[in-house]
């Protein structure tokens, strides 16, 4: 059985430091295997946060040597082996205590994006028709399990903290779910311009590297985000057309 | 939430990452650098641009010069003899501008020559921070319209690379047809894929299912769309390696293998 040292961060929002911790690996083992069998044994007080170990809750992110990660996700094999693992909690939200962060900050902004409007039902049941095709796109907006991986490596939120005006990555992906939907008449983009304020996102592709759900966010969500934007606010030729077509 | 109570920033440079997270961002310095000082340099040499009936990409379209293929003839006289001029002066900035407000170079750029940030989860060097929202990158919105302009200098090039193919002795093929044509391939491949195209064909559109057109349009588009990256690289080179081509076979430094 192979050992290996663990430096975790140990610590409140008034300070803290990174402590030492052997841990011994099996074969299959994943980083939170070993977190909770230091807290078993070690560190009884070692407060982490998880739920499912599945990679489905969204719980359990912290970074891992430096990277937003699942600790539930991330394999022992997959880490350097003969140096420390480094385990410290998110950066981009309040630290409560040692791995865990105040994410409800999230939901709070969650609540401010305009919800679901659908038109009025295509058949007499009160249901509606949609090609696969077209829901296929947001789909995969769908598949999001809140982990805030993608908020916390976003250097909008982590290194400028503009969370009074930046709703992050995540919940341009929401909006993108709704916005894009084939059923849905609402119009969000005045809000993604001056609200939202998409235009902060610098298209750098953190949120899409860490996810894990590898939802491609910049790409499928925020740029064709950003290109409605456009053709709402700063294209004249398509607001030319717009209004012909209008009349 | 009070954003007192968030974690220290961290400082330039400042990380816990152990992969080699600088590499991309020299990479793409190194990169991007280069052709910015090459193609300038190229711009403003105003000759060895072509050779026979090959063009360089950077000379084309040529509105006024001193080669057959020019439209207009030569530098016309109303142009001050003190103000510079080059042919790829007066058509390099359309392509520039696309590539300059491409999607893909600026998260590229924004890291590789700014640091903001300098790699993901790395810190960053400014506290201020204005984004595309404000002035001046809130220019980059006009991405679209160098999408049109691309669109039609690919035509040109298109039709260059054809020429490349036609010598005065007939149809035939040289090294210097497969650059042009190698060419005029990448850059349709990193044009196609531009995600404004992606968005003018069908993205915009919340259901694409009941048009067929615009729905094959935009799964094309897509499709070229998830290697963007690659093609705008690929494109870079070659773009860059077809003038130096030309140019070195207009100096006279090597010459073209006509294959048949
Ligand atoms: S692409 Fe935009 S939203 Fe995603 S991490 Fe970068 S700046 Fe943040
Ligand atoms: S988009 Fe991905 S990284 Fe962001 S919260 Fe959802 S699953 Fe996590
Ligand atoms: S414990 Fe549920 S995602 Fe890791
Ligand atoms: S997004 Fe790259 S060319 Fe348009």
């Amino acid at each position: 059985m192979r050992k290996a040292t663990f430096k975790i961060w140990r610590g409140n929002s008034e300070g803290g430091e990174f402590k030492s911790y052997d841990a011994d690996i099996q074969p299959g083992m994943v980083v939170l295997d070993a977190v909770l069998q230091i807290q078993g044994e070690q560190a009884g007080d070692l407060a982490c946060r998880w739920n499912c170990r599945a990679g489905k809750c969204g719980s359990c992110s912290a970074e891992i040597n430096g990277k937003p990660k699942l600790m539930c996700m991330t394999r022992m094999n997959t880490l350097p082996e003969n140096e420390p693992i480094t385990v410290e909690p998110m950066k981009a939200f309040p630290l409560k205590k040692d791995l865990v962060t105040d994410v409800s900050w999230n939901y709070e902004v969650k609540k401010k994006i305009k919800k679901f409007k659908p038109r009025a039902p295509d058949a007499e049941d009160g249901t509606w028709r949609m090609s696969q095709g077209d829901v296929d796109r947001v789909q995969e907006f769908r598949k999001c399990i809140e982990c805030f991986l993608c908020q916390d490596v976003c250097h909008v939120l982590r290194d400028h903290h503009k969370h009074e005006e930046f709703i992050g990555p995540r919940f341009l992906v929401y909006a993108a779910a709704l916005e894009m939907h084939p059923l849905d008449t609402e119009n969000r983009l005045g809000d993604l311009k001056d609200e939202s304020n998409i235009g902060y996102c610098n298209i750098t592709k953190c949120c899409t590297k860490v996810c894990p759900e590898s939802i491609t966010i910049t790409d499928n969500a925020i740029i064709p985000l950003k290109e409605r934007v456009v053709d709402e606010f700063y294209d004249p030729l398509t607001k030319l057309v717009k209004i012909l077509r209008r009349k | 939430m009070a954003t007192t109570s968030l974690p220290i920033r961290r400082s330039f440079g400042e990380t816990l990452r152990r992969d080699l997270w600088w590499l991309p961002g020299v990479l793409t310095f190194i990169g991007l650098g280069a052709f910015v000082v090459y193609s300038t340099w190229a711009a403003f040499q105003g000759e060895h641009y072509a050779f026979g009936n090959y063009l360089s990409p950077f000379y084309s379209p040529e509105i006024f010069g001193d080669s057959p293929h020019a439209m207009f003839g030569a530098k016309p006289a109303w142009i001050p003899a003190w103000v510079p001029f080059s042919p790829a002066l007066l058509i390099l900035w359309a392509p520039g501008g696309f590539r300059f407000t491409c999607y893909y170079y600026r998260g590229a750029y924004y890291k590789a020559f700014w640091a903001d940030p300098p790699a993901c989860a790395v810190g960053e060097p400014r506290d201020s921070y204005w984004g595309e929202r404000k002035f001046p990158l809130i220019l980059q919105n006009v991405h679209r319209y160098f999408l049109y302009l691309a669109l039609v200098f690919l035509i040109f090039l298109a039709h260059d690379a054809w020429k490349g193919f036609w010598f005065a002795d007939g149809f035939g093929v040289g090294v210097g047809s497969i650059v042009l044509a190698a060419n005029v391939f990448f850059l349709a491949a990193y044009t196609f894929g531009c995600h404004s195209l992606r968005h003018v064909v069908g993205g915009k559109c919340d259901e694409l299912a009941d048009k067929p057109v615009r729905c094959a349009a935009y799964k094309a588009c897509t499709s070229l769309n998830v290697k963007h990256m690659l093609f705008a690289w690929c494109s870079l080179f070659v773009v860059g390696f077809s003038d130096l081509y030309v140019r070195m076979l207009s100096m006279g430094i090597w010459s073209d293998w006509r294959i048949f």
